[in-house]
């Protein structure tokens, strides 16, 4: 394995790659933390998102199942009329909120007339009271369907920056740190064998002066 | 300022209209798509699409999944729950863990 990308054995290089281990251990201490700690307010966010999905999923049946009755007994062209124009109209702000830098949407809502139930946009003479009932679950599950909405979206944005975290995690762990560390062995014996090998080549040289100048081996 | 739209087929969604939410009854998964790509250009904060609706728009809904906005979220239709808003749900904690430990524990 040694060498898998090709190295000067310098000094310089030694320090330069020992500097980058020091900031690639930090940097995954760092990541493996954030990982953690996104991962704990996912799982939070995640159980409350899926009560609110069933909440939201029982009330829509709920309302759906007033909604046939209503059509069962009204003239789909009364029933056209009723709803043809909504008195009601609801606009949404948008704000976001910082999860571990992850941006998750914050929805509040707002009503065109003041009273938020002012829903029925028909006489109650010609329609079913069944329609009015179906009309007002549906207005009753609707702040939780906003919520879920917020908290559908936040789970999707944290599910995809905590799996591009991990694979950071990941790519630092299993890759860059031991490639690194490897390198930096490499080096190190390099060098080592360099620093013997000069060694050697003096005493050599040593030998060699000292035989001819006295005419004399020292070993 | 944002608005919410709602979209599938006419039984199932009409009844938001009167909460003030705008419908956008449609009646094939390609004029789904359309209208759709339509709605999150504009500013639609929030989509509601039918389960049945959604189920065959599954590509148009990875493609919003990552950004901001548009929210794009599943509600069972009159037609009944097909388990999809529960499936996209266990999709994100799939991706997020490797493997679904939330809804196992049933």
């Amino acid at each position: 394995m040694a060498g898998r990308t090709q190295v000067n054995p310098t000094r310089m290089e030694l320090t330069r790659l020992k500097k980058k281990l020091v900031t690639a251990m930090r940097g995954h201490k760092l990541l493996k933390d954030k990982r953690d700690e996104l991962m704990r307010q996912f799982l939070e966010k995640v159980r409350e998102n899926k009560r609110l999905r069933e909440h939201v999923e029982a009330g829509i049946k709920a309302a759906n199942k007033n909604f046939l009755l209503a059509r069962a007994g009204t003239q789909d062209e009364v029933l056209n009329t009723a709803l043809l124009a909504p008195k009601q109209k609801v606009s949404l702000e948008t704000d976001t909120e910082n999860v571990m830098s992850v941006e998750i949407p914050k929805f509040t809502f707002h009503t065109r007339t003041p009273d938020e139930n002012d829903i029925f946009s028909y006489g109650f003479s010609f329609t079913s009271s069944d329609l009015d009932d179906a009309i007002e679950s549906l207005s009753d599950i609707f702040p939780d369907m906003l919520k879920l909405a917020e908290s559908e979206k936040a789970c999707q944005l944290m599910a995809a920056e905590i799996e591009k975290t991990r694979r950071r995690v990941n790519a630092l762990e299993h890759v860059m740190i031991p490639e690194l560390q490897e390198n930096i062995k490499y080096i190190t014996m390099k060098l080592d064998e360099n620093e013997r090998s000069t060694q050697i080549r003096l005493m050599k040289v040593k030998d060699m002066m000292l035989k001819e100048a006295h005419g004399y081996e020292t070993i | 300022m944002y608005k919410i739209a709602v979209l599938g087929d006419r039984d199932s969604i009409y009844g938001f209209a009167a909460l003030g939410l705008e419908t956008f009854p449609v009646d094939t998964a390609e004029e789904g798509a359309k209208e759709l790509r339509k709605l999150a250009e504009r500013d639609y904060a929030v989509i509601y699409l039918t389960e049945a609706l959604a189920s065959q728009l599954s590509e148009e809904l990875d493609r919003y999944r990552e950004s901001l906005l548009p929210a794009l979220i599943p509600i069972p239709g009159v037609h009944g729950n097909t388990g999809m808003g529960i499936q996209m749900v266990k999709k994100s904690v799939e991706q997020a863990v490797g493997s679904d430990i939330i809804f196992n524990e049933k």
